[in-house]
């Protein structure tokens, strides 16, 4: 493990003002737990058949928040029967009007509970609160408004084609986001008519089951959507379960390959969302503030935990010096601590699992010859931590240039020319996102033509939109999730 | 000299692969018979390798950029040039059929090449026109210009399936080409001859080198390579048969590699339900590009 303790940069004080911000902890009390939470099944919070429960712990504290159900075979089997009993009993001849009013009755009750969501969500994955607050409740609630739209005008969406339902969707989504991944797979499947069963992460359960109660105090039908909480084994036992018709995951790539040999010679559907290592590429005439905000926003958003980060930082040899100066002065300026504090940047890494893989990686890098940059920063005593890092001097060899760190952790690379960019982006098995960053026009659309990507983000990063398609090429997956072609994982299209 | 002596003698055809542009034998130097439908030996197919198959796959990766880069009217135009190119020869497609299929009439054997010529006019049309129809401006909630746009996948695994010979090879090779992807096709195992025609037709009608490969030979031999190639971005196995298809997806999916069958309703060839933009849309990935508007 790397020695974050060692002396690092000072702060410069700017005249005689300190820098410190005065805490600012949003409350907790909008949240209340339970200390026990059974499975949603069937329209009800059953306790789980096999009997067994596992703590959820916060993150930032290492203490457990409640005892969860995790649910085997059995209770999976009641999961998806409930779902397939909805779907033939009604739900799929539903008008898609009413399919909609109750779509938009969640994203309005979603809107209403926003406040509890966001600090239930940050107490049991350790983002900042800014952000549960900013961005996941208030996208997760969009996203269910945008799809209720769909689900009475899917006649209008395949000209020439009817999109019809293909029946009981099985949804297993990650622990980085998990409130806005469960409205990112429930949304659409709903509006097309599917019904689902919902496989939250271990570590973050909280904010699936309830959204449970926002579904049930939605009236929506009994079975519509369950939700089943439960380890590994859990949702392996859903996605081989005979009766589910569609598989959607969001998750590591390894696990993806796994479901997409397990689903192999069925008739189910597969869409895959998985890991990346996106280049975020800087040429030398690009605007350096926007890019240095650009480019922290790029890691550091979520402390890194997100699939489409800009872990690997191109930026072209004449600025390369300015840009990683600039960045490391910003850097100092990031507040790492207590997700809860309104002021704070990184919050906690989700679990000691992850932390250890971030620390594994981060040892790789100065092993294998990198320069790691962190600012001085004092971590709390309890949780999981790690500090903003930046490697420069990294090739493209090493473990850190390849591999899916999936923490605050940037390599800096640099290149001179666009076609050395496009090759050095391109040089990975991902496929999910890329920046470029350029105040010449004909140079993005040069370079967005060339990235193999799903997203390409010009002078910007990091942004999401219900209406916007998200998802990779290559081994980052296949299917889109948001606007249309979102659509297109839940319908089969009938001539 | 006798009457039979003086007739001419036919000049018959060899039947090879069509890989990276030219037409070769397996380097395994094997070969297999291939008979008509009333069991006659209608020629020696090249029974191709696992080398052959990787070759192909190197020859698609390197012509797939520079499809893809050409304008979507002159991809357009090279489509339907195939299909003049095809009407040219309708009298020898017809031909070809009839000897592969059995029980086949003349006039199915006509209406079958009549069907999969008009399928390349159908599918030159789309060329320029399935992003506007996939992809298009997405309302972000922000200021923000936000454009999807479907783009070629890059190199197709296809697998043909035996019956008919001619309609469903063309039905799911032309869209997978169209958007710019490359295509490595396992030709019919039981009639592959129509294949190798279709390749002399796509050698003369201006499609690069390489974008069209066409490996004839066993299917037990050949899918699992072939799926199993990290540098193959999608399969088309619609010639698998179920337990074929199980083994090929489960080693695609070592590699994320998307799977792609056809519908029962897309198997209906003549139909017009066999031919859709969706199906382009199958073997594309869409991308979204965000750049910010500002004064």
């Amino acid at each position: 493990m790397t020695d974050f303790s060692a002396p690092g940069r000072q702060v410069e004080p700017v005249g005689d003002f300190s820098l410190d911000y005065a805490p600012a902890p949003e409350s907790t009390a909008p949240v209340r737990l339970g200390a026990q939470y059974g499975l949603f099944i069937g329209g009800e919070m059953l306790e789980a058949a096999s009997g067994q429960l596992a703590p959820t712990v916060n993150p930032a504290t290492g203490e457990a928040l409640a005892e969860v159900s995790v649910a085997d075979a059995a209770d999976v089997d009641r999961a998806v029967v409930a779902a397939r009993f909805a779907w033939e009993g009604g739900w799929r001849d539903l008008p898609g009007a009413q399919r909609a009013k109750y779509l938009y009755r969640v994203a309005r009750l979603l809107q209403e509970r926003s406040r509890e969501f966001a600090v239930l969500e940050t107490m049991d994955g350790g983002k900042p609160i800014r952000e549960s607050r900013d961005l996941d409740v208030p996208l997760a609630a969009a996203h269910f408004f945008h799809y209720a739209g769909w689900a009475d005008k899917l006649d209008y969406a395949f000209s020439g084609r009817r999109a019809a339902p293909l029946g009981v969707a099985a949804q297993v989504i990650p622990w980085n986001f998990p409130l806005l991944m469960a409205a990112w797979k429930l949304a659409p499947a709903l509006a097309c008519g599917n019904t689902a069963v919902l496989k939250p992460a271990p570590t973050t359960p909280l904010t699936a089951l309830l959204l449970a109660e926002v579904l049930r105090d939605a009236e929506l039908p009994p079975g519509v959507v369950n939700v089943v909480t439960g380890d590994d084994a859990t949702g392996a036992a859903l996605v081989a379960h005979p009766g589910v018709d569609k598989v959607a995951f969001t998750g590591s790539t390894e696990v993806g390959r796994m479901i997409g040999a397990e689903l192999a010679g069925t008739d189910k559907r597969l869409t895959l969302e998985l890991g990346g290592k996106a280049a975020n590429i800087v040429f030398d005439d690009a605007a350096l503030d926007q890019v240095t905000e650009g480019i922290v926003n790029g890691i550091y958003f979520n402390g890194g935990q997100v699939c489409c980060a800009g872990s690997r930082l191109l930026v072209q040899e004449t600025v390369a010096d300015a840009v990683v100066g600039r960045l490391q002065r910003r850097m100092d300026t990031l507040r790492v601590g207590d997700p809860l504090d309104k002021n704070t940047d990184i919050g906690a890494i989700n679990s000691q699992a992850q932390l250890d893989r971030i620390a594994e990686l981060v040892a790789s890098g100065v092993a294998e010859g990198a320069e790691l940059y962190t600012p001085p920063c004092v971590l709390p005593e309890r949780g999981f931590f790690h500090p903003p890092a930046l490697f420069t001097n990294v090739s493209t060899a090493h473990r850190i240039a390849r591999e899916e760190i999936f923490g605050p952790v940037l390599s800096v690379l640099t290149f001179r020319t666009a076609e050395e960019a496009v090759a050095k982006a391109n040089n990975t098995p991902y496929g999910l996102s890329a920046g470029v960053w350029t105040e010449k026009g004909s140079r993005i659309l040069w370079m967005a033509d060339q990235m193999q990507a799903g997203v390409v983000w010009a002078n910007t990063f990091n942004r999401f939109d219900p209406a916007s398609p998200f998802g990779g090429y290559r081994e980052s997956g296949y299917g889109r999730e948001g606007g249309r072609a979102g659509l297109l994982p839940y319908a089969e299209l009938v001539a | 000299m006798s009457s039979g002596m003086s007739s001419r003698l036919a000049v018959n055809k060899t039947y090879k692969q069509f890989v990276g542009g030219a037409f070769e034998r397996s380097e395994s130097g094997r070969s297999y018979p291939v008979v008509g439908a009333g069991g006659e030996l209608l020629a020696h197919a090249v029974r191709g390798s696992r080398k052959d198959v990787r070759d192909a796959v190197a020859a698609a990766r390197s012509a797939q950029g520079g499809w893809a880069g050409r304008t979507a009217y002159n991809r357009g135009q090279i489509l339907y040039r195939v299909a003049e190119v095809m009407e040219s020869r309708r009298d020898e497609f017809c031909a070809e059929v009839l000897r592969a299929a059995d029980g086949c009439s003349q006039a199915a054997a006509a209406a079958e090449t009549a069907a999969a010529i008009d399928r390349w006019v159908w599918y030159a049309g789309w060329a320029d026109k399935f992003p506007t129809v996939l992809g298009g401006a997405n309302p972000v909630a922000g200021p923000y210009f936000n454009l999807s746009v479907p783009e070629p996948a890059g190199v197709v695994g296809m697998v043909a399936p035996d019956e008919p010979p001619l309609l469903p090879l063309v039905s799911r090779l032309a869209p997978v080409i169209v958007s710019g992807n490359s295509a490595v096709v396992l030709a019919s195992e039981r009639s592959p001859l129509v294949a190798v025609t279709l390749a002399e037709t796509l050698a003369l009608s201006d499609i690069p080198a390489g974008v069209v490969n066409i490996v004839t030979g066993r299917r037990d031999e050949l899918v699992p390579p072939l799926a199993g190639h990290a540098a193959v971005d999608s399969l088309d196995l619609t010639g698998c048969d179920p337990e074929q298809a199980a083994a090929a997806a489960r080693s695609a999916a070592a590699t994320i590699t998307r799977v792609v069958s056809a519908s029962s309703a897309e198997r209906q060839w003549a139909d017009e339900a066999a031919q859709s933009p969706y199906l382009i849309d199958a073997f594309c990935e869409t991308k979204t590009v965000w750049h910010p508007k500002a004064r």
